[in-house]
């Protein structure tokens, strides 16, 4: 799949005129990572997006660099609906659920630091895993402040819609 | 073929989780949150929660459901009826994930789900289609209703199964009825595209049922008639299709099995006809990709599964008969019990099954996902039961009908079930005598 750059641009376009603040796109030989946001953001993500997974022998190398944008509107909602406000359970943890049914990734790309730890601090729009729908990531934020203190998932395992993913002590 | 996902719900999922043990299959469900506790979930193997009840997030989400069914290893999808069941893309993203998707080839479905071409394929085929065209400019659509003759029936080229169909029965009506056919039709199936059909009035709706294994047999299955039907919905459906002259018959199916040849089609499909009730001409409607709803009458009739020869062809088998072996014998009926409510124009009519009872009788078949308890939530069909009867003679299958409506105990949502009640004992439904227009007519 071949991608020009007025494609790209116009993808971009796109983002810039909707609500989602992620956008990761893979197919076989390409792979196309968007995120808005702040500048540091950008290149933060820059540095991740080029580590998708290897591409598969044969395919072709010619991976255009992934695209940033810092243009349009502070980061809002994230691409991901969020799931329902998390409830404290009767310890006092917070249950993080999965907000729909897919592949569940601890970090943005094979290889890379997981996105939270235990004992991690998360703020409400802090990114806590990636679900994968069909080569769709999908990035689910904490929706709570507080400390990680279960992590109740296995990296690259599948969730269903609503399974916890974290507990959180909130704070 | 080990393991099969089910990308549906209700009294259909069940079914084919009980297909699914027939063959030995294993058989994972993908429910919707409300739906996690049903009995087809129970039923099965697995069940994952494929997302919330709106359809749109999660029966209609192909990429989910292709999602689900690898995660949990399955090798084929089940689609079912509705939802995704006659979707190409569906089926192409499942197949270019190396799974079985049970159903025609991509390119099949993408030509029977085109009514338009469709339409054009059953005329090369040599089959009579419904007088008509496609149009796109009112004086178009006017010149060629004018050719036509009123009524015209004006029907969206991605529709099917009844949906985005107008009736206009002059010009003015068709002008003011073209520009939201087409709208309706955009917004609906992503297809502004709208045709129209001569309204053959006194019309019965006659389906052959088609079976074609991987391996170029292709059988038919008999007929059925769901000529009782309410804004194009059907509502009672029967085999064999009563009073039909056995010529008309014969020629009926061989239609069907020539197109289905004709297209390349795989597994079973339906094959839609409308039949002049006087002249007995007939004239091709559509094909359904699918399993339909009805399939039950011609299970009982014909003694088979129909649900598990799709698995079964599916998985490459071929289909083990000619068209000889076919044999039918008796008469069967189906009822659809409905959550609707009869006095407020057929709505919807969610609640709690705080009852729910289907007597035990001879001749008697219920294929139905309620119980007593069960929620009948508000983001899906309202069909609650099929009620099927199969008796030697067509009036001993009414009674068996009739008794089972009456003993029914159910409460909690309100049902059509006085409409399937007059439906059954009416006398021109007892002659055999009902055309398409006949039930709004008559009963309702």
């Amino acid at each position: 799949m071949g991608l020009s750059h007025d494609d790209v641009r116009e993808i971009l376009r796109i983002i810039d005129e909707s609500d989602v603040a992620e956008l990761r796109l893979q197919t076989d030989g390409f792979s196309l990572y968007v995120r808005r946001g702040d500048v540091a953001a950008s290149a933060a993500s820059q540095g991740r997006a080029s580590a998708p997974q290897a591409p598969p022998a044969g395919a072709p190398s010619t991976e255009p660099p992934a695209a940033t944008t810092s243009s349009g509107p502070p980061a809002a909602a994230p691409s991901s609906a969020p799931a329902a406000p998390p409830a404290p359970r009767d310890d006092g943890l917070v249950t993080i659920a999965s907000p729909m049914l897919g592949t569940f990734y601890r970090a943005e790309a094979p290889g890379a630091k997981p996105l939270v730890e235990l004992g991690s601090r998360v703020e409400p729009d802090t990114t806590v895993c990636i679900i994968e729908v069909m080569k769709m990531m999908n990035s689910v934020p904490a929706g709570v402040a507080g400390v990680v203190q279960e992590i109740c998932v296995k990296n690259s395992e599948l969730v269903e819609y609503k399974q916890p993913l974290f507990r959180v002590a909130p704070a | 073929m080990k393991r099969v996902f089910i990308a549906n719900r209700g009294e259909i999922a069940l079914r084919i989780v009980r297909a699914c043990r027939s063959l030995r299959l294993e058989c994972v469900v993908g429910a919707s949150e409300p739906d996690l506790s049903g009995p087809a979930a129970r039923a099965a193997d697995r069940v994952v929660c494929i997302g919330p009840g709106p359809a749109a997030q999660s029966y209609l989400r192909d990429d989910v459901v292709v999602q689900a069914a690898l995660g949990t290893g399955c090798d084929a999808i089940h689609p079912g009826y509705g939802f995704l069941a006659e979707s190409p893309r569906l089926a192409e993203r499942a197949r270019s994930h190396g799974l079985v998707f049970v159903g025609p080839p991509t390119e099949v479905m993408a030509l029977t789900g085109d009514k338009l071409a469709a339409r054009a394929a059953a005329a090369r085929a040599g089959l009579p289609v419904v007088p008509g065209g496609e149009v796109s400019a009112a004086e178009e659509a006017i010149a060629l209703a004018d050719r036509l003759g009123y009524p015209v029936l004006v029907k969206a080229a991605g529709g099917g199964g009844g949906r985005g169909i107008k009736l206009a029965r002059g010009s003015a009506e068709l002008r003011s009825l073209l520009g939201i056919a087409s709208g309706e039709a955009e917004a609906a199936f992503g297809d502004a595209r709208v045709y129209l059909e001569r309204y053959i009035a006194a019309a019965r709706h006659v389906e052959v049922q088609i079976a074609a294994d991987e391996h170029g047999s292709v059988v038919h299955l008999g007929e059925r008639d769901c000529s009782v039907q309410r804004r194009y919905q059907k509502v009672v459906e029967e085999a064999p299709a009563p009073g039909l002259a056995r010529a008309s018959r014969d020629a009926l199916c061989e239609a069907a099995v020539t197109l289905a040849r004709a297209i390349g089609y795989r597994n079973l499909a339906t094959v839609e006809f409308v039949v002049d009730a006087e002249r007995e001409e007939f004239f091709f409607l559509e094909v359904n990709c699918r399993i339909q709803v009805e399939h039950p009458v011609t299970e009982a009739v014909t003694g088979l599964d129909l649900v598990a020869m799709q698995l079964r062809i599916a998985g490459g088998e071929p289909l083990g008969f000619a068209q000889d072996d076919v044999a039918a014998s008796g008469h069967a009926i189906e009822c659809r019990l409905n959550a609707e409510d009869v006095t407020r124009g057929f709505m919807p009519s969610p609640g709690t099954l705080s009852l729910f009872a289907v007597p035990e009788l001879p001749h008697l078949r219920v294929d139905t996902h309620c119980y007593a308890g069960a929620v009948v939530p508000p983001f899906y069909d309202s069909l609650l039961a099929k009620l099927i009867a199969r008796a030697d003679e067509r009036e001993e299958a009414i009674h068996v009908l009739i008794g089972a409506l009456e003993d029914l105990d159910i409460d909690g949502v309100e049902t059509n079930r006085t409409v399937l009640l007059s439906v059954l004992g009416h006398p021109d439904f007892r002659a055999g005598r009902v055309t398409t227009d006949w039930l709004e007519r008559a009963v309702a």
